[in-house]
């Protein structure tokens, strides 16, 4: 079992996030569970969700506390969460960002942590800075834990009914899943 | 179907598969994603029925009663205040002997303010007459919707049934599910057709006056029928099981590794799950540990839980629930359960939970220890 935990602002869609690796997952033939940290739902407020990932059933129901993957949505909250709190030994984090791991304060020991500009992607492709969708593209492409197809029904499914919406997504997620392809085949031991 | 859903969504699912024909709603955090899918099917004609904007939880369930008088079957969904603003109405339903369905997302009660989960909303109503229900996973809350009507309609029951989803730590939870196919469901659970009916053509009257020479009887008749659906509960867990492959333990209690258990975790709900890894890790260290889950409070599975406590040396009972003043009320149900044994295994009886605290993997694992060291229950905090 895979868990993922998921740091973003209220309003940046980390709720989604976990739910898109969940369906992904699914569609990978695995079981999955994503579910919010229960916290107050503001405009801009830090948020957690979380995503586990398994290839039998999941017999827990607890937060994650101990991740081995965590997502950070938006470089500023590493100045003020402790993104890497309980990682896994091991453990990788993506961070949302334009700037270096190490100029973000990311320089445990344990763990590896990546950043890649979702927003800059987001950005040139969709046209707008939602960067809940294009980020599984990066996490998949680094950990291989879910296929491009499985991200693409993930989408698809989401945005049922809206094929162009749908496909800008699907766009952002391809470039991210290669660009990081190519940064976990150096990188990433599993 | 298969396809990933939360649990509040997964209920929808079911309401649509039972052909429900009325649904008197208001909507109240963390139930709120119930009517939410529900108006998406009527307004997109996946569901034939009348959604009925009522103006409060007291309007909702009154208006069910109309609803299920008039023969349609009903369904409405709470959480928290707003199942405790239905209460005047929840024993006329029982007591008019309306096989009314009812999801609770539970939710802790205010005040102070809390949106979360815990038991003390659906609990609290549990001497009112209904059918209690707890479900652990988006599936269970799905299939137990649609047991639910079987049982509630069944000719010796007629009582209302609560569908209860731990609040947000399961109503809000994306997990797998399998949508059955509506054939498939119509053959399990057939049309509504209750035997009395509000019909001008041949008038009859409900919930009229009845004086001390007859209440009595009227509540005895209310027990027996609480009695019977023991059994219904049973048989639509088995008859649900055979086609569709999948059953929850009898229907009334689902254990977990308990063959040669000498040490239990008991529970409802969500917290069951972190229970089976629990259980897991301590099997791993040789503790003979297991898990007894209650899936029904109403009728309280009395005689399964004799069975079960017989071969056991202790059992750690966690309650997401407190009646202030006293303790939680399963351990006050398990306790009063066991007394009949000769020999009793130690209870050590845990408050955990309450108002959206999480249960952790961690607390389940010290209150079954502190069981074995005879030491009492606290709170886990």
């Amino acid at each position: 079992m895979k868990e993922i935990r998921i740091h973003g602002r209220g309003g940046q869609g980390a709720v989604t996030t976990s739910q898109l690796l969940a369906i992904a997952a699914f569609h990978d033939g695995k079981r999955a569970q994503a579910f919010p940290a229960f916290g107050v739902e503001r405009r801009g407020a830090p948020v957690q969700a979380f995503t586990r990932i398994s290839e039998t059933e999941i017999k827990t129901r607890q937060q994650v506390y101990e991740p081995d993957y965590v997502i950070v949505l938006d470089a500023s909250l590493c100045a003020s969460v402790d993104v890497a709190e309980g990682i896994k030994k091991k453990g990788l984090i993506i961070v949302n960002s334009d700037k270096d791991a190490k100029e973000l304060g990311l320089n445990g020991k344990n763990y590896t942590a990546h950043t890649i500009n979702v927003t800059k992607a987001a950005l040139d492709l969709i046209g707008k800075p939602f960067v809940n969708t294009g980020i599984i593209g990066a996490f998949a492409g680094l950990t291989k834990e879910l296929s491009l197809s499985a991200l693409e029904k993930a989408i698809d499914e989401r945005f049922e009914g809206k094929a162009e919406v749908a496909e800008k997504n699907k766009q952002v997620i391809r470039l991210l899943y290669n660009q990081c392809g190519e940064i976990g085949k150096c990188k990433i031991k599993k | 179907m298969r396809k990933v859903e939360s649990a509040a969504a997964a209920i929808a699912e079911a309401v649509k598969l039972c052909d429900v024909k009325v649904m008197p709603m208001y909507p109240i955090t963390p139930s709120t994603l119930i009517p939410e899918r529900l108006s998406e099917f009527v307004n997109n004609g996946e569901m034939d029925a009348e959604m009925i904007h009522v103006e409060s939880e007291h309007s909702a369930a009154s208006a069910m009663i109309g609803s299920i008088l008039c023969g349609a079957r009903s369904f409405t969904a709470t959480a928290s205040q707003g199942l405790a603003l239905m209460f005047e109405i929840l024993p006329i339903i029982s007591g008019l002997r309306l096989p009314a369905v009812m999801a609770v997302a539970n939710r802790s009660l205010s005040a102070p303010l809390n949106i979360w989960n815990d038991h003390s909303d659906s609990v609290s109503a549990r001497d009112q007459g209904w059918i209690q229900l707890y479900a652990e996973s988006a599936q269970e809350a799905l299939d137990t919707t649609i047991q639910a009507y079987k049982i509630a309609e069944s000719g010796n029951v007629l009582l209302p049934v609560m569908v209860c989803i731990d609040g947000f730590t399961l109503s809000h939870v994306y997990e797998n599910i399998d949508v059955p196919e509506r054939g498939e469901v119509d053959k399990f659970l057939p049309a509504f057709a209750p035997e009395y009916a509000l019909d001008p053509e041949k008038p009859l009257t409900f919930g009229p006056i009845v004086f001390p020479d007859s209440f009595m009887e009227f509540k005895k008749a209310q027990e027996e029928a609480m009695e019977n659906s023991a059994k219904a509960i049973a048989k639509a867990n088995n008859d649900f099981g055979k086609m569709f492959g999948r059953k929850y333990g009898n229907g009334l209690v689902e254990t977990y590794r308990m063959d040669d258990a000498e040490h239990a975790i008991l529970g409802i709900g969500t917290l069951c799950t972190t229970s089976r890894s629990v259980v897991d890790k301590l099997r791993a260290n040789k503790i003979k540990a297991g898990m007894i889950r209650v899936r029904c409070l109403r009728p309280f599975p009395k005689e399964d839980l004799q069975k079960l406590a017989k071969k056991l040396k202790t059992i750690a009972v966690i309650d997401r629930h407190i009646s202030l003043g006293f303790e939680g009320a399963l351990a006050t149900d398990v306790k009063s359960a066991l007394s009949e044994l000769r020999k009793k295994p130690f209870i050590a009886c845990h408050i955990a939970g309450l108002g959206g605290r999480d249960i952790t993997e961690k607390h389940l694992e010290f209150a079954l220890k502190q069981g074995m060291r005879k030491k009492a229950g606290g709170w886990l905090l």
